[in-house]
């Protein structure tokens, strides 16, 4: 019914005006969808960019295509080739998960107080949220720095663990937005019905809590770990002689990136792909 | 995993705490997060600004006594009061930029895509995971002079022989825009898609025009979510030193990141500088993001 | 503490709420209320909306607890109790399912809490009593409306609670399908034999299902007792508006005749059954149901005896409803007054509107209650309260 309706209303529109007007409508009606395909195909300019210099046959650095050498796949035969490439990889996807498991679970518990309980104290428990992300990196970078180096007694050393702290401290504030909304969405009513068939919070919280909450917590530790794996600007304060991917790019861009760095930016890109691709079908497969 | 034993400590206190007296639960469940946040976000920043005070042993760089020397605060003003201004203004380009790009798409997204939506998504956030300082590289060998742009207009006449991108400014604030579009998308996308689109037809029924219905009825409904994507593109690009590093040039196109940065990493002696042009960056952002949320916010900011 | 929470779960026996009052800051939302309901029947707790019914009933769950006063099952002090403690299941009014559970597993989760070893049995054996085994493996959401509302029945009462509460179980579901689940829950609940509070704002809903009805007005119990009752004899002018419409109008009290009374109006006596008053001082009401009124086209005889007669007056309105006519009659010093008169010929009886008319009525179905500011209680409220 409802397609007979909006066949006729296409239909009838544009019968009424001028054949500029058609045309003006016609533009009107497709150009968010026009401009959004050309912003898609920018962002992702770059990364085509980064996929295709991962053939690149140079000789002595990979900033221009090599002529005279045909494509290779020697760089993806061999992705740890160059030298702390991987090494660099392994320290990231260190961070990356032990600050991904930690932000998720301390944020979880934030937002879950602050959704479902009324104290006194909320607004600026808030706002202690927020401040992180009204902070530039570079501010976080600096005073994290200057406290592990003068403050705190020098129990820090700068390394491994201050950027695991680090990036905790940063992503912690998304985790607290990311199932904040999620817990919102998520009637209460539900909850007190399972406390009503005898489950004490407890069981209350893994039994009904924590399934309906899942997909905002995934959500979260997705968010958390692109961010903590993606991070430079606070990496390079706190990171001592540490070096992390993006830190080891960075570096390396004077002396020119190895083409296995491309080969493994681009293989997270297709990694990360895949994993949302495969969370988002086996979400619709439970929700059907 | 001390922090998680931590967690789940904190959760089974919480249940006792329920069955007795429910005023301590929020408490226990804020305890070991906000603790975080206080004792490296908090304590930090206030670290930060006494180093802003501090002053160097004469003759020992390097080396500072606690002191209240507000001359660092002179200094960074009048030594780089440019630097701030361009950050700014750059910062400031790459937010109205990316609402431009970004608003577009985040529309078509919660509107046109019908069964693509979750493409759209999923290519929104994919270029995220190929690194970001891979990604300002490929944009600096795309734009160079011998790169495709370039190329490109030249061979048409557009730009001058000798004319360039990269080491300017419009390559910089392009490399701004590019990083921080998707922080603009998400929040307006989210705000647009809890919209009824049923509030907009009857906008639309309305008032006939498509401009008028989305100035009057689509734009207000998705406030919210332009405010949050205005403030998490300009906060970080303001700060941000990458761009001006990589795709910017020696002198002219520096930001107050890229100061701060060698403050402390190359000039011997620059940590109090360094922490009073960061502490004072972090203020103007705070005041700044104060005045705009008060002008066009929500109570409810997180 | 073990042995607490197994008398708290054992509990049985009436449930009895002592002196309780609930308050959210400065506002009363429960004042002071005390009842029994006794065990095993039907009881329908009924008011309009924010009269202080939804609180109590969670406060019977324990998902409130009072600020004063005690509830208990039979000897069993349940205040201070939590819900999963208690031996009481709840019908939420928007059902509360569990989205990622499928219907089984709805309806087995409190026999699961309680470690039953044959759940998934109970589970099965509930869901054929409300008639839905059909639809155990599915979820929630593929379900409409009314079937949801019967898992959520199913998923309290397989648990035999001591009590069960049910809060506008029906009130999201249409007219129709609302008159059906009236039947089955009755039916349900002879069946079974439970304690059910069920809490509505519908006056209907409340008289067709219940044994005892208790009306609640701004967080107290105005009248508790058999739906008959209720109607036929209010005791305040809230719960005569409330239960039905009335024809109230003030009056001041004349003086007794052995088992009657005399109240007066516009000069004129009316008599009232002596155990039909509830008030002889202060202001006062005299109320007649619009279907004890009879309209008349001419005056008709009856003054001095058991029929109250007044008018002359003029109908202002007249509606035919198919089982009765119902007539609106404007009656100097009286107002407007309601009438239904019962069809039972198949010749109307042909008044109009602008006609004059009497209105005359058996003395024996009249009834003072409290009248002054009180005499349009629990109207307004209906309008708003029906959904």
């Amino acid at each position: 019914m409802t397609t007979t309706t909006a066949a006729r209303r296409a239909d009838v529109a544009p019968a009424m005006g001028s054949p500029l007007q058609r045309v003006g409508r016609w533009i009107g009606d497709r150009f968010a969808m026009i401009v959004a395909l050309f912003v898609l195909v920018y962002l992702f300019v770059p990364v085509a960019y980064t996929f295709a210099f991962s053939f690149n046959n140079y000789k002595k650095s990979n900033i221009s295509w090599n002529p005279e050498g045909s494509p290779t796949l020697k760089h993806w035969q061999d992705p740890c080739g160059a030298i702390g490439v991987c090494e660099s990889l392994g320290v990231s996807l260190k961070v990356g998960v032990i600050a991904t498991v930690v932000a998720t679970a301390l944020g979880t518990l934030i937002a879950l107080a602050m959704v479902r309980y009324r104290f006194k104290g909320k607004a600026s428990g808030n706002f202690l949220i927020f401040l992180p992300m009204a902070t530039p990196e570079i501010v976080m970078g600096a005073s994290l720095l200057t406290i592990f180096v003068q403050g705190f007694g020098g129990i820090f050393e700068l390394g491994f663990w201050t950027i695991v702290i680090a990036h905790i401290m940063f992503c912690l504030s998304f985790v607290v937005v990311t199932v904040k909304a999620r817990l919102q969405s998520l009637d209460p009513r539900l909850e007190e019905a399972a406390q009503d068939l005898y489950a004490g919070p407890i069981e209350t919280f893994w039994r009904v809590t924590f399934p309906l909450l899942l997909p905002g917590i995934v959500s979260a530790a997705l968010l958390s770990f692109s961010l903590s794996f993606d991070d430079f600007i606070i990496t390079s304060f706190v990171s001592g002689n540490e070096t992390t991917f993006p830190k080891f790019v960075y570096v390396s861009y004077l002396r020119g990136i190895p083409a296995q760095a491309n080969v493994i930016g681009f293989s997270m890109f297709v990694i990360a792909v895949s994993l949302v691709v495969l969370g988002q079908i086996i979400g619709n497969r439970r929700k059907a | 995993m001390s922090v998680m034993a931590h967690a789940t400590a904190a959760q089974s206190g919480a249940g006792e705490a329920t069955a007795k007296r429910g005023g301590w639960t929020p408490y226990w469940l804020l305890l070991p997060g906000l603790l975080w946040l206080v004792v490296f976000f908090i304590v930090p920043t206030v670290q930060l600004f006494t180093v802003s005070l501090q002053s160097q042993f004469p003759d020992y760089p390097g080396y500072y006594y606690r002191d209240v020397n507000v001359g660092n605060y002179a200094t960074a003003f009048s030594q780089f009061l440019g630097h701030f201004g361009r950050s700014l203004f750059f910062a400031g380009l790459a937010t109205i930029f990316g609402f431009l790009l970004g608003y577009p798409l985040a529309y078509a997204m919660a509107f046109k895509a019908g069964k693509w939506r979750n493409v759209m998504m999923i290519c929104v956030i994919a270029p995220f995971f190929t690194s970001f300082i891979l990604r300002t590289i490929a944009w600096r060998q795309i734009l160079a002079d011998e790169g495709p742009v370039v190329s490109t207009l030249k061979f048409l006449h557009v730009m001058p022989e000798n004319g360039r991108i990269t080491e300017t400014a419009i390559a910089v604030v392009a490399g701004l825009t590019y990083n921080f579009l998707p922080f603009m998308v998400l929040p307006i996308y989210a705000s647009l898609e809890r919209a009824d689109p049923r509030l907009i037809e009857a906008g639309g029924d309305l008032y006939a025009n498509g401009f008028t219905t989305f100035r009057t009825v689509t734009l207000p409904l998705s406030m919210p979510g332009v405010l949050a994507g205005t403030l998490l593109t300009f906060i970080p690009a303001a700060g941000d030193y990458v761009n001006a590093e990589l795709l910017g040039s020696d002198i002219s196109t520096k930001m107050v990141g890229n100061v701060i940065e060698s403050q402390f990493f190359k000039v011997p002696g620059g940590f109090p500088t360094a922490a009073s042009l960061s502490f004072t960056l972090m203020a103007l952002i705070l005041v700044l993001v104060m005045v705009y949320v008060r002008r066009f916010g929500t109570e409810e900011l997180v | 503490m073990a042995g607490n929470a197994d008398a708290l779960k054992n509990a049985q026996g009436d449930l009895r709420i002592e002196s309780v009052t609930k308050r959210f800051g400065d506002f009363v939302a429960v004042d002071d209320l005390s009842l029994v309901v006794p065990r095993g029947s039907f009881f329908a707790l009924l008011g309009p909306s924010g009269c202080g019914k939804t609180t109590m009933l969670r406060m019977i769950a324990g998902l409130e607890q009072p600020t004063l006063g005690r509830v208990l099952i039979g000897e069993t002090d349940l205040t201070g109790s939590r819900p999963y403690e208690r031996p009481v299941n709840t019908v939420f009014q928007s059902y509360a399912l569990f989205p990622h559970l499928t219907i089984r597993d709805n309806v087995a989760f409190g026999p699961k809490r309680r470690k039953a070893a044959d759940a998934e049995k109970q589970a099965d054996e509930a869901l054929a009593l409300v008639q839905l085994s059909h639809l155990a493996a599915r979820k929630p959401a593929q379900l409409s409306g009314g079937q949801q509302q019967r898992v959520a029945v199913a998923r309290a009462i397989v648990n035999r609670p001591e009590v069960l509460l049910l809060d506008e179980p029906l009130g999201a579901l249409d007219l129709k399908l609302r008159r059906q689940m009236q039947i089955e829950l009755k039916r349900i609940q002879s069946e079974v034999g439970l304690t059910f509070v069920h809490v509505t704002h519908d006056q209907e809903e409340a008289m067709t299902m219940a044994d005892t009805v208790a009306v609640m007005n701004e967080g107290r119990i105005e009248q508790m007792g058999p739906p008959e009752i209720l109607y036929d004899l209010p005791r305040t002018p809230f719960v005569a508006n409330f239960l039905g419409q009335t024809n109230l109008i003030p009056v001041t009290y004349g003086g007794r005749d052995g088992d009657w009374q005399r109240v007066s109006a516009s000069g004129r006596t009316f008599q009232v059954a002596a155990a039909r008053t509830n008030e002889t001082s202060g202001a006062l009401a005299l109320g007649v149901r619009p279907e004890k009124v009879r309209i008349h086209e001419t005056e008709p005889d009856g003054r001095g005896g058991l029929t109250s007669v007044i008018g002359p007056g003029t109908v202002a309105d007249v509606s035919f409803t198919g089982v009765s006519t119902q007539y609106l009659v404007d009656v100097p010093g009286f107002g407007r007054w309601g009438v239904f008169e019962q069809n039972l010929d198949v010749e109307r009886i042909d008044t109009r509107v602008g006609d004059t008319a009497w209105l005359s009525w058996d003395a024996g179905h009249s009834f003072v209650v409290t009248g002054g500011e009180e005499l349009h209680a629990g109207m307004e409220t209906i309008d708003e309260a029906a959904p």
